[in-house]
């Protein structure tokens, strides 16, 4: 069998249970303890007023549901309170910095929240006929000028909507350029084993095998292995730039110049693109496509897990079968093509109804006019030095995974420096919390043990940057001194302490139902 | 009992072989969680995926370590897969095989042999 | 720059601790001939003013539904959200937080999506549902490849009154994973046409009710059919709020029911974001794509939420996993359950019976005026007109919007002469008059 242990504990085991004071009644001062929604008996009400419709009855005989339906409602203000009350159990970048490696979690301007909603944007449907949406068609226009300037890429295809999607168009683009050059029988694509787990599910989503290519000691492609694996069957490389161990690969014009000598397509990662924005095109970089996460680089809100947006840049050689809709400059101004016209188009098809993540191009584009190309260069530059200056503050007590050379926008360490404490990085992790941080991205990239993965983004003051570290540092003399029992039991001072994760799968309760719901304050 | 480097087990009865993951692999997955067992009447091929094991953070092949079809899949696992845990070489066994090629098994290890190999990880 | 806080003094002081003699000293890794020194022609940074002045240009420039007659839907729809829906979204806690992979810190959107399956699964008449998916065109492709996984079968069959972008995406997908998609043609009241077509190598079928002409469809027999032969049943629903007047996907023996849930809470957007609803017979879980929360136990055992059966998912499984998604839609599921817990049954009974209401009041006033095609509608019909787009064309001169032409969703079908007309609760008795005057002006009637 394959071992496939990445050594977390996902019972909560020891975990202590917080010492001193309880309540009465659950609630820990202004933190209460909230139902669900299906627990607050509002079977009967309505939060919102409706006149009466004008006609009554039905005509929709025996499609009609009988049978209740099984949702509650609540007045405004008990609506209110319920997810207000939820809201507060949330850790959030406007709080505290939020330092997960591989998600750019930066400051989300509220300018662009406000742009979003103008109704000439937000009220506009789909579908609306174009001559009446030319000012949401040159805003997309726009957008995709700035990022194909800032990439140095030809074409850009906008309608992906997240960076996962934006990796299935990108593969989708590659496959039927190969198959237009009837090369279709080209079946490997070769991934790093540094790589995000979306880009293996991806190009196995489209149809492909999934080779890994070698690491060397100092965190990069090896380049040996990766000429060894190229070969007439390999359809393309995915690597990530800078890569998920925050490197850039020094090597990256020679890893493009094999692909292409092997007729394979070089696609890039853009997930870390932050960290050279107006330093650095792609395109320069022999790059044939790259997704740009718009929730990333670009700061549209994470919004507890999306919506995010994923356009992907393209090279001449992929730009011809690139999906539908795209945009083109017309007589009556901009028009945006649906459906290809004749034969000779060789779109591979659509990626989602309609045109994509307008919500998110306007955000994304008053982000980049707010920053402008010369605050964007300061974006790369600000964000690398943070995470360079946390690589060296943090260097006194903990290893990093890779000490020498500069990093990029985030700064990895390993467990070594845990070895022997009865710590591991999973505690160290939980123990953050207790001090008022989310956690870093842990035990990713995987083939750095027990990796932590620090991405502090440009939006941190210095300030704030050492009361980051001041914690950390602290937290690691109080490991190596042997305080194992504030680690292991961490977090105690958060909502919830360790979460039952065995449970969960074993009987996994997805929805709530009146016949298993169990007390809120289980004795 | 007979072993694999991939940490399966096998008990030939007869002609049949039941086939499990060894202790050390339940102890290195952690809390097992699901256990996706192989189709009764499956024909499979030493070294092919024949099962799959999960603990929460992760997802495990299990090869066939011997060739034959697959006679009886352990269906208790599918409420209790705990089991793998608490016995992973007796009431947690996977699946029983009826060999095509008995000679597969006495190419595996002995109980002897596979503990040496494990002094070696 | 406003949002960057480092002073040049900071600066200069943190590249002391770090040893480095300037910020280029951070980039020396990237090629000598990659590097690039000056700034891209680009404008230069501007203030929020600036920035407003040309946005607000831009959008001005738009004709919004809210500005007037508006009866465009065919898979977007224009309902009312209460405004605290907005309010609460816009909390820092909510609009800024990562997905919730540290559970102990992450219970508010944990619950949330929590609650978001309950009402999901209890809309589609299902037993469990996932997180959201990115909207309901991929989650329809995403189901196909589920029932793909499920039945070890490779071949699909989509009724003609699939919404024609529905269809596209789930073949686009389908072509990559070597998947045949059998689409019957463009057919306005026929769903049941795919009973003919099922056989033993069927991995699913895949019907729309109500479907992209409006038409509504009991889907029992479908289900029989497709179940007998081993295949599964999709059923695709693209106005979410039909769910509060009609038998459900469920009841109606679906086994995997997925649908656009724009239409509660999130608005229209011009096309995204949007919030797919993907929910499945329990039997079916593990092969779900997507987030999933489930309830748990912490350690002092209370109560709480964790993302759960991540087994399936690309993070662990890799090339295994049951799809890439990793982002998905979780404001935007957010806003869905706080306009669904607004409403309540209650509520949403109401706001399902006015949109029908007036889609009846609307076939009324389009007596004598032109034929209405759909013969069982919810919230939205399909009517002839000859040259349906140089009809909305036109009609733009009076002020109205007068819904979507077929045949901008599919010109290859032949169906120029077909009209798609929504309406909501926010259609009013003189949009439907002023639409049918007009419609009778054009028409000649």
């Amino acid at each position: 069998m394959t071992m496939n242990n990445v050594g977390r504990p996902t019972a909560p085991g020891a975990a202590a249970t917080a010492s001193g004071h309880t309540s009465l009644t659950g609630a820990r001062g202004l933190l209460q303890d909230e139902p669900l929604i299906f627990e607050l008996g509002g079977w009967d009400k309505t939060g919102v007023d409706f006149d009466p419709p004008d006609h009554d009855a039905y005509d929709l005989g025996d499609l009609v549901r009988t049978a209740p339906i099984g949702i509650p409602g609540l007045s405004e203000p008990e609506t209110l309170r319920h997810y207000v009350r939820l809201s507060q159990k949330n850790h959030a970048i406007d709080l505290a910095l939020y330092p997960l490696g591989s998600c750019t979690m930066k400051h989300n301007p509220r300018l662009n929240e406000k742009m979003a909603r103008l109704p000439g944007f937000a009220d506009l449907h789909p579908l609306q006929p174009q001559s009446t949406a030319q000012g949401a068609l040159e805003l997309m226009d726009r957008l995709a000028h700035w990022l194909k300037t800032l990439t140095g890429m030809p074409a850009v295809a906008l309608t992906p909507k997240a960076g996962a999607h934006g990796e299935l168009c990108g593969l989708l683009c590659i496959k039927a350029a190969h198959e237009a050059a009837g090369n279709g029988d080209r079946r490997r694509v070769l991934v790093p084993t540094s790589a995000h787990g979306t880009n293996p599910a991806t190009a196995a989503f489209v149809g492909y095998s999934v080779e890994e290519i070698a690491q060397t000691a100092d965190g990069r492609v090896d380049l040996a292995d990766l000429e060894a694996k190229l070969g007439p069957d390999v359809a393309a490389i995915m690597v990530t730039n800078p890569n998920t161990c925050g490197l850039f690969e020094r090597e990256i014009i020679e890893i493009a110049r094999i692909t292409h000598a092997h007729g394979a397509y070089f696609y890039c990662d853009g997930a870390n693109f932050n960290a050279i924005v107006g330093r650095v095109r792609p395109g320069d970089l022999g790059v044939d496509a790259m997704h740009i996460n718009l929730h990333k680089t670009f700061s549209t809100p994470h919004g507890g897990g999306g919506p995010g947006a994923g356009p992907v840049v393209l090279s001449e050689a992929l730009a011809p079968f690139a999906p539908a809709p795209w945009l083109v400059h017309g007589p009556d101004g901009l028009e945006l093509v649906e459906e290809a016209r004749d034969q000779a188009a060789q779109t591979f098809g659509r990626m989602c109804a309609f045109q994509g993540q307008m919500g998110m191009f306007v955000r994304a584009y008053a982000y980049m006019r707010s920053h402008g190309s010369d605050g964007l260069r300061q974006v790369a530059e600000d964000a690398v030095l943070n995470a360079n200056y946390i690589k060296a503050v943090l260097s006194a007590e903990m290893t990093p995974a890779f000490p020498d050379g500069p990093c990029m926008h985030e700064a990895l360490f390993d467990d070594h420096w845990l070895e022997g404490t009865g710590v591991t990085t999973l505690d160290f992790a939980k123990a953050m919390i207790d001090e008022g941080f989310h956690p870093m991205t842990m035990y990713f990239p995987l083939v750095v043990h027990g990796a932590m993965l620090i991405e502090p983004t440009e939006t941190e003051s210095k300030r704030e940057l050492d009361r980051f570290c001041d914690a950390l540092l602290a937290l690691a003399r109080a490991a190596k001194a042997g305080d194992v029992e504030r680690f292991t039991g961490a977090p105690y001072l958060a909502p919830l302490s360790r979460l039952d994760e065995t449970m969960a799968a074993r009987k996994p309760k997805l929805t709530w139902r009146p016949e298993h719901a169990t007390p809120l304050a289980a004795e | 009992m007979r072993f694999t480097k991939d940490h399966e087990w096998v008990e030939v009865d007869g002609d049949v072989a039941t086939v499990g993951i060894t202790a050390y692999a339940a102890e290195q997955l952690g809390d097992v969680v699901f256990v996706e067992t192989p189709d009764v009447g499956k024909t499979v091929k030493a070294g092919d995926g024949f099962a799959v094991v999960e603990s929460v953070k992760a997802a495990s092949d299990v090869y066939a370590p011997i060739s034959g079809e697959v006679v009886e899949a352990n269906a208790a696992l599918g409420d209790a897969p705990e089991t793998v845990n608490a016995a992973p070489e007796a009431s947690g066994w996977f699946a029983k095989v009826k060999l095509s090629n008995p000679a597969e098994v006495d190419a595996l290890m002995d109980r002897h042999a596979y503990e040496a190999y494990l002094q070696t990880l | 720059m406003r949002y960057l806080p480092l002073t040049p003094d900071d600066r200069a002081q943190m590249l002391g601790v770090i040893g480095a003699a300037d910020i280029d000293a951070l980039f020396a890794d990237v090629p000598a001939a990659a590097r690039k020194r000056e700034l891209f022609d680009l404008p230069k940074r501007a203030g929020e003013l600036e920035v407003e002045r040309e946005l607000g240009a831009l959008a001005a420039r738009n004709r919004p539904a809210g500005d007037g007659t508006f009866f465009c839907g065919a898979g977007a729809y224009r309902h009312h959200v209460p405004a605290s829906v907005d309010h609460i979204i816009q909390r820092s806690e909510f609009l800024t937080s990562y997905t919730p992979y540290q559970p102990e810190i992450a219970q508010g959107t944990l619950q949330v999506l929590f609650e978001f399956q309950t009402q999901v699964a209890a809309l589609t008449g299902m037993d469990v549902a996932n997180a959201s998916m990115y909207d309901g065109s991929t989650a329809c492709a995403e189901a196909v490849m589920m029932a793909k996984r499920v039945t070890r079968r490779e071949k699909a069959i989509l009724s003609g009154g699939v919404h024609p972008h529905y269809a596209a995406v789930t073949q686009t997908i389908a072509h990559a994973e070597g998947m045949t998609i059998v689409r019957q043609a463009a057919a306005i009241d026929a769903e049941a046409a795919v009973i003919d077509a099922i056989d033993s190598t069927v991995a699913c079928v895949v019907v729309q009710t109500p479907n992209v002409f409006g038409v509504v469809t009991d889907v029992t027999k479908i289900a029989e059919a497709a179940h007998a032969a081993g295949a599964l049943l999709i059923v695709v629903t693209t106005e979410a709020v039909s769910f509060g007047l009609l038998k459900s996907p469920g009841e109606m023996g679906a086994d995997i029911a997925v649908a656009e849930g724009q239409s509660i809470g999130v608005g229209l957007n011009y096309g995204g974001p949007y919030v797919g609803l993907f929910a499945c017979r329990e039997k079916l879980v593990r092969q779900m794509p997507g987030r999933l929360c489930g309830e748990t136990l912490d350690a002092q055992g209370r109560r709480g939420y964790v993302l759960t059966l991540s087994t399936r998912e690309q993070h662990i499984r890799r090339e295994k996993a049951t799809s890439n998604i990793c982002t998905n839609s979780g404001l935007c599921a957010l806003a869905f359950t706080i306009h669904l817990s607004l409403l309540g049954e209650v509520g949403l009974r109401q706001m399902a019976a006015l949109s029908h209401s007036r889609a009846r009041e609307l076939v009324g006033a389009l007596n004598g005026v032109c034929e209405v095609l759909t013969p069982r509608y919810f919230n939205e019909i399909a009517v002839r007109v000859p040259n349906a787009s140089a009809a909305v064309e036109a009609l733009l001169a009076d002020g109205i919007v007068a819904g979507v032409p077929y045949s901008r969703l599919a010109p290859e079908a032949g169906l120029d002469d077909v009209l798609l007309l929504a309406v909501t609760e926010t259609t009013t008795s003189a949009d439907i008059a002023a639409l049918s005057a007009a419609l009778k002006g054009r028409l000649g009637r």
